[in-house]
């Protein structure tokens, strides 16, 4: 099955505001990842980071489309996922950092970030480990009635794992109302898609059946249009879709990963970031229709800059857990 | 409640586990099982026969054969609001779950700093002598037993099993359940019919006695308490002490133990090389280490996958003819 371009949801409801909102959550996003880049240059981070630039409009596009209450779960590149849904900078930083006040106390780290205020079962760092997880979580939607959608981010190195498949086949054979988003970035890490996934990627859901839609990962309206459609039809017990998202990541696998010419050419990086950028592609969009001028983007940027600003101090400044903390919560 | 107090009602072993899942899917809503050919076929050992039929296709579902898919949507159910029961029909088939258990359900509490946790349960085999071969009976436990942020339960008896799972389903924390497959039908005891439950973590003398202690698990208690009734006719006095649980483990009640008979030799079905067995042998060891008069000996599973031929597989279990000779070389009889 695929959603036919007449079917896509007119989108004339979403107002100015929502756009700008949208707007915002990306450069909030991008604003995140880029502090993070420099803590860990300058040796104020522990440990690794994998960076969400590039990937912005994914997350939002999908986040937005869902309640607070729905579930989402992430991955190894899961900051962007964490802030679309809700998390807020400083927590986040802290988590980061290592230091007590992070969502998870500074036991979780980049990588496994969870705040189930907003719905987060976690970022995971086994690739595609979460699927069967979100899956999950909307079989327990489902039979507890609450109405609530599951949507599981992974990378396209994901489609690797056999765990996708077993999730996708149970999620279509209890028609559960989870999305699986497929941010293909390209890599597989340091591997070109092309060595490593054979055959067509959207086809492998389309054999179980999965509600299927391929969309440009880098247009944040495209993305949210498609995501809205398919989440009400999955809140509507319609049954579960796949979407697969066209992206890039602006910067290397992990923080560390600098020099990245034996993969990949710096033409093709510089060819995503002034073609393809999601931030320049919605703020274009939304001067060209008349729906915003040039000021009010720096305006938001400049807020959430200090937003941000304010947040890495806080941050730095925070204590680290006390040593006690070490051997709590490893049990309920 | 003690088994004394079952007004003689004696159930085997699968029918006291399958009566204390029966209990709990009735007293939670939240409760559901799910696994391979569960429902109408009642697994392949006939343990759950009958269950579908009162709860439903829905609370006793039926799985395609996706062993870390539909442990893996447990972990994510457990998470949000349900109470599931996976069921991995022979514990051989561990290492295609391990992922979703040692990675997803054993760490997300922790992961989280306490935010979200994971009550699940589940159960799967162990148990060799049923002429299965190298990949239909193993006893995995320990590597369960080493990953933090598990529990890990391996009842010996009916009154035990029922018990243990009943606190199983009802716990907050990812609960692993092991059952000796060969004990569903041969074993029998005593069940009372009123509501108890055992604790986690709370060991059980099933023997009393003075010379030397037999620490024991699962179906290796039949072999300790056989061995013990031989040493018995040779004047040895032996102890069997049943840990119930190997996480959490009740190190107190195996230490007291051999504080009173300064003798112990660990019992259990696992492969005896870093094994369940290293495990009790060192918490002895370390706690009644000024009481020992001999060194602590233990008894696995031999070393070598487990082999096909009767003659053979036979050879690789702990027998109460072994430990016999080792209880009593160690008290120099």
């Amino acid at each position: 099955m695929t959603l036919k371009s007449e079917e896509k949801q007119s989108m004339s409801d979403i107002d100015r505001e929502q756009w700008l909102h949208m707007y915002e959550q990306m450069f909030k996003i991008r604003a995140f990842e880029e502090q993070v880049n420099e803590l860990y240059q300058g040796a104020k981070m522990p440990g690794l980071a994998h960076l969400y630039i590039g990937e912005e409009a994914i997350a939002v596009g999908v986040c937005e489309a869902l309640n607070r209450d729905d579930y989402i779960t992430s991955t190894h590149r899961g900051h962007g996922h964490c802030l679309a849904k809700g998390a807020s900078v400083d927590k986040m930083f802290c988590e980061l950092l290592g230091r007590e006040p992070g969502y998870c106390h500074g036991k979780g780290g980049s990588m496994h970030i969870a705040d189930q205020d907003t719905g987060n079962l976690g970022a995971n760092a086994i690739v595609g480990g979460s699927s069967a997880i979100a899956t999950g979580a909307a079989f327990a939607s489902k039979r507890l009635g609450n109405g609530r959608v599951a949507v599981c981010f992974f990378g396209e190195g994901a489609l690797g794992q056999g765990l996708v498949y077993e999730s996708m086949n149970m999620a279509q054979l209890w028609k559960l109302p989870v999305i699986y988003v497929c941010e293909n970035n390209l890599y597989n890490e340091y591997t070109h898609h092309s060595e490593t996934t054979a055959g067509v990627m959207k086809a492998r859901a389309e054999a179980f059946g999965l509600m299927t839609v391929e969309v440009d990962g880098q247009n944040v309206r495209e993305v949210h249009e498609t995501a809205r459609r398919l989440v009400e039809r999955a809140r509507n017990g319609e049954g579960p879709a796949f979407i697969l998202c066209n992206t890039y990541r602006y910067l290397g696998h992990h923080v560390g990963d600098i020099s990245r010419e034996y993969y990949r050419p710096k033409e093709e990086e510089m060819k995503w970031r002034t073609e393809r950028d999601p931030l320049k592609i919605l703020s274009g969009w939304l001067v060209e229709s008349g729906m915003a001028d040039a000021g009010i983007f720096e305006q938001i940027e400049s807020q959430v800059s200090n937003e941000v600003q304010s947040a890495v101090e806080y941050a730095l400044s925070a204590p680290f857990p006390a040593p006690e903390e070490v051997t709590k919560h490893v049990y309920v | 409640m003690s088994t004394s107090e079952s007004n003689g009602r004696e159930l085997f072993f699968g029918e006291a586990i399958k009566e204390a899942l029966a209990e709990e899917l009735r007293r939670d809503p939240t409760v559901f099982m799910l696994g391979e050919d569960i429902a109408e076929a009642g697994t392949t050992f006939k343990v759950l026969n009958g269950l579908v039929e009162e709860f439903g296709k829905e609370r006793v579902l039926d799985t395609p054969i996706s062993e870390p898919g539909f442990t893996g949507l447990a972990v994510g159910a457990a998470m949000t609001g349900m109470r599931p029961i996976v069921d991995i029909m022979f514990g051989d088939f561990s290492g295609l779950i391990m992922d979703q258990v040692a990675n997803q359900a054993a760490k997300i509490h922790y992961m989280s700093g306490g935010k979200l946790k994971v009550p699940m349960v589940l159960r799967t085999t162990m148990g060799a002598g049923r002429r299965s071969a190298a990949q239909h009976s193993q006893s995995l436990h320990a590597w369960y037993s080493h990953i933090p942020g598990l529990k890990v339960v391996v009842p010996s008896t009916p009154y035990d099993a029922k018990g243990l799972m009943k606190s199983a389903i009802r716990d907050d924390n990812p609960v692993v359940l092991l059952e000796d497959k060969m004990m569903y039908k041969t074993v029998k005891g005593p069940v009372p019919e009123e509501e108890y439950t055992i604790p986690l973590g709370v060991a059980d003398v099933k023997r009393e006695g003075t010379d030397i202690t037999l620490v024991a698990t699962s179906s290796m208690i039949y072999v300790a308490l056989e061995a013990a009734k031989l040493l018995d006719e040779v004047g040895i006095s032996a102890e069997v002490v049943d840990p119930r649980t190997l996480v959490p483990l009740d190190k107190e009640t195996l230490i007291n133990s051999v504080k009173k008979t300064s003798r112990a030799i660990m019992i259990d079905e696992g492969y005896e090389q870093y094994g369940v067995t290293a495990e009790l042998a060192s918490v002895i060891a370390d706690g009644a280490f000024y009481y020992l008069d001999a060194p602590v000996k233990r008894m696995g599973a031999m070393n070598v996958p487990i082999p096909f031929s009767p003659v053979l597989e036979d050879l690789t279990i702990p027998n109460a003819k072994g430990v016999f000779e080792m209880a009593k070389s160690l008290c120099n009889k």
